[in-house]
């Protein structure tokens, strides 16, 4: 399988502590990879990097053969690699099918020229519908978010994302906050976006379901790559057990 | 229709136009301004000063439009680091820096503004119709925006930036162009000005302005189209037909303000919604 996303070399420090420091692995087209370690390992600051909402202080972050490290979050959206935040965000004002139809008329907001002159919210209305009832919430659509619990609320967030078409979707702890029945249902149908050729990168706490669904797992702890590959053999090394317990 | 009811119409018109440009920003993409008189007055002076040129009447409009729009943008890219009250302050500043700026400009009239502006040609009626045609194309334009998805991204850029940029919305570009829209549109209310009153004076595009309109689109309710128009017509006939509400304009405006923003946050067009849902509620 050929190599989607790479990342090289990302340093990022606030304050002097370092988030990142040296951070190097990759994601192949297709994959379900999760990014583990333990509490201030620097996860989400890797995701952020990936996504652009953070810049590195230097390394590189390349999309394909692209090298996106300049790019802002939303440029870095509209050329396939989506993100959904840890604390979820919503459009409160939207009802739950307008949350998706913005994403799903991706290409009419590219630019405000363009969104002028789009009318129709018909196909966008389809789209998010038929992506709501995949995702369980077809009775939910004319909701407000704030009418939903959390886990539906985190279904929309990744609802939205899938919406948008991505080809690498870069989820923050999709799991945290959810019973362990909610946290299984949404770790399956997170699990299910490979197949329709969405690669996933998956940074979670949740280990119990972390080894049930990823291909690969990257380890981090202090900023760097500790240990990468298939789950049963990096749980099983003695660092990487080390570093979770302290 | 008298010279009286002309000048009204003129006038409803011009405010009109001025709070639905203020509500594409404010309303619709959910930027505070508090200098948008500043606008209203660059299109002024610039059309002010053209049609003293000789310029044509529909060259000083679409030139004060342009002005004001370009001057808009720059302002608005001060926007993109900013956000909510410290915008509302920066705005209020611009409005500052514009009346400083041509006060003391000779070539300008300085305090005493610019007079002898040349006759629209149109009569006054004629101009009060031409007015009101400009403000009801204003009307139909912001309501093809709002249906448009440009109106629907500004939406979710008002509801939350960070959000907008997760489903690929360039945020700066959508707040750039509600404000070259917007301040556009003010230059234009602004040329318009300029043949209605045939003499501009500096303090007719001060920070009372910029609240004055800014109550409009507040009464009217953010963001509604129709609510913001009929406030602006109710706003601009209240000290017409009462002396005592033309005395104490500024202390009724604040006033609203104030008891909009506590008892209906959505203005009109929120009491209007909760009047026909009830309505509808009781068989």
């Amino acid at each position: 399988m050929s190599t989607l996303a790479h990342i090289e070399d990302l340093k990022l420090s606030f304050g002097g502590v370092a988030a990142a420091d040296g951070l190097s692995f990759a994601v192949t087209a297709g994959e379900f990879l999760a990014v583990i370690g333990p509490n201030g390992a620097g996860k989400t600051t890797a995701l952020r990097m990936i996504a652009g909402v953070l810049r590195p202080d230097s390394g590189r972050v390349f999309f394909g053969d692209r090298d996106v490290t300049a790019l802002p979050a939303h440029a870095r959206v509209r050329l396939g690699l989506g993100f959904t935040h840890q604390i979820v965000r919503p459009f409160y004002s939207f009802s739950t099918i307008e949350n998706v139809m913005i994403a799903a008329g991706h290409r009419l907001t590219e630019s405000p020229w363009r969104a002028l002159f789009g009318r129709s919210r018909r196909a966008a209305r389809e789209r998010a519908a038929a992506i709501l009832e995949r995702i369980g919430l077809a009775d939910q659509l004319d909701k407000s978010p704030r009418a939903l619990p959390l886990g539906q609320r985190k279904r929309l967030e990744v609802a939205r994302a899938i919406a948008l078409d991505p080809k690498l979707l870069l989820l923050d702890e999709p799991l945290a906050g959810l019973s362990s029945a909610e946290a299984a249902a949404m770790a399956d149908l997170v699990r299910a976006l490979p197949g329709d050729g969405i690669a996933v990168v998956l940074v979670e706490h949740n280990l119990g379901e972390v080894l049930r669904v990823a291909d690969r797992i990257v380890v981090l702890d202090g900023g760097r790559v500790l240990a990468e590959g298939a789950p049963v053999d990096v749980m099983a090394r003695d660092d990487v057990r080390k570093a979770y317990m302290g | 229709m008298s010279a009286y009811v002309a000048s009204l119409v003129s006038v409803i018109g011009i405010n009109m136009i001025l709070a639905l440009s203020l509500n594409i920003i404010t309303g619709f993409c959910g930027q505070v301004s508090l200098g948008h008189a500043a606008f209203y007055g660059v299109g002024a002076y610039a059309a002010a000063y053209l049609s003293k040129l000789g310029v044509s009447l529909p060259l000083t409009l679409l030139a004060g439009a342009a002005m004001a729009g370009t001057i808009g943008v720059i302002v608005g890219l001060t926007s993109l680091r900013v956000r909510h009250d410290f915008l509302a302050v920066t705005t209020m500043g611009i409005g500052f820096v514009f009346l400083g700026f041509v006060r003391k400009q000779r070539w300008l009239g300085g305090e005493l503004g610019i007079s002898g502006i040349p006759d629209s040609g149109l009569g006054p009626v004629g101009y009060a119709l031409f007015v009101a045609c400009a403000a009801a194309a204003v009307v139909v334009f912001s309501l093809w925006l709002k249906q448009s998805w440009m109106g629907f991204t500004f939406d979710a850029v008002a509801d939350d930036e960070d959000a907008a940029r997760t489903v690929g919305v360039n945020t700066s570009a959508y707040k750039l162009t509600a404000f070259g829209i917007g301040t556009a549109i003010a230059g234009f209310a602004g040329g318009l000005y300029i043949y209605f009153a045939r003499i501009i004076l500096p303090d007719t595009f001060d920070f009372v302005t910029s609240i004055a309109i800014l109550t409009m689109v507040v009464v009217g309710g953010t963001g509604s189209v129709w609510g913001v128009a009929v406030a602006a017509i109710a706003m601009t006939l209240l000290p017409e037909v009462s002396r005592a509400a033309s005395d104490y304009r500024l202390l009724i405006f604040g006033a609203m303000l104030i008891v909009v923003m506590r008892f209906s946050p959505g203005g009109l067009a929120g009491l209007a919604r909760l009047f026909l849902a009830r309505r509808r509620m009781t068989p």
